[in-house]
């Protein structure tokens, strides 16, 4: 029996020269423990955690820390700069969270407004131009517009992170032609952010041809994280391997499958 | 060790914290309680990234702003 790994066995996902088997990148927001947390990452099989840098609260000290939950020769973690809205802001964060995590990978993120959580490119440009001087590997989160996924690409930016469709919204791919458009334009892995609702919805994108996906939302609220997990992992091979197959074309009217000769009594 | 243990006013994660005036950055983390652990943490005094290696050097001043992180879940 042919298995999925055979037939992906030259197939990686590389960024900024580092090799990932799996396809599906996972967040850690919202689940209900650092434990279920874990459990999600191995279900999964991705090889890249988000996490994020907030204060610590000086007033009512927890000992527990995410990180002792991940083991960093595993998973590559990953820090976003989350919650922040200007680039000035961003870039801080993100030495925060080089600092904090000895990582000089970031997901960047500046969010140009709160309903819609969508980004604002011109601060996301701007901080990731000083981001990539600095010296870090920067995977910026954008809008789904092909036109600025190549200059973030021409700043130096490891790979583009494009949106499905809002952060947290679950509506699953909204735009399938401008993904099309950014996988041409660009020569960096694209990595589709945000608007899985469900495994249902990887399927779809990954057959675009992006190079991997990014979930969080769509784990930590499914009824049983473990199991939307699995299905997303499955999914994503799913994807994959249906766009390296190769589909066939859409036509308007049906074609029979059975030859059209020998049929039994027809005269 | 003066016998002057004259307080300060620092900014401490945007809340006004009292503390001792020339105070090591080192020793008010231990003061408020906070484990200086290899990864996971990270300050900033003044908007400027401090590495842990130099937490005992760096003597805070009045109206000092330090910022104190460390990891949580995101997405």
């Amino acid at each position: 029996m042919l298995d999925y790994e055979a037939l992906l066995e030259e197939d990686y996902l590389e960024i900024a020269g580092r090799r990932f088997r799996s396809r599906l990148i996972i967040g850690s927001g919202k689940f209900k423990s650092f434990q279920e947390n874990k459990e999600v990452l191995e279900a999964s099989g991705a090889e890249i955690i988000t996490v994020a840098v907030r204060r610590v609260n000086i007033t009512d000290r927890t000992k527990e820390n995410l990180l002792d939950y991940i083991d960093p020769n595993k998973y590559l973690i990953l820090p976003n700069t989350a919650g922040c809205y200007t680039a000035d802001e961003a870039i801080k964060t993100a030495m925060l969270a080089r600092e904090a995590t000895g990582i000089n990978w970031v997901k960047l993120e500046v969010i140009g407004d709160q309903k819609t959580l969508l980004p604002d490119m011109e601060e996301t440009l701007k901080a990731a131009k000083v981001l990539v001087k600095e010296g870090f590997i920067v995977l910026p989160y954008i809008f789904d517009d092909p036109v600025y996924a190549k200059k973030f690409e021409d700043v130096g930016c490891a790979a583009v992170m494009p949106l499905a469709a809002p952060i947290g919204s679950g509506l699953g791919l909204q735009n399938p032609y401008n993904l099309i458009f950014i996988k041409e334009a660009v020569s960096v892995p694209v990595i589709v952010d945000a608007g899985i609702g469900s495994a249902a919805d990887i399927p779809p994108v990954m057959e675009l041809g992006v190079d991997a996906i990014l979930t969080n939302t769509a784990l930590a609220e499914a009824k049983d994280p473990i199991k939307m997990a699995v299905a997303m992992k499955y999914a994503t091979i799913a994807g994959r391997l249906s766009y390296l197959a190769g589909r066939m074309p859409k036509r308007t009217y049906a074609v029979p499958s059975s030859p059209l000769k020998g049929v039994p009594y027809k005269t | 060790m003066s016998i002057f243990n004259k307080s300060m006013k620092l900014l401490v994660n945007g809340k006004e914290v009292q503390a001792r005036e020339g105070i090591s950055l080192l020793e008010l983390l231990k003061e408020i309680n906070i484990e200086v652990r290899p990864v996971g943490l990270a300050v900033a005094v003044n908007e400027e990234v401090i590495p842990k290696s130099r937490y005992g050097e760096v003597f805070l001043k009045e109206g000092d702003r330090v910022e104190i992180v460390n990891i949580v879940g995101g997405g």
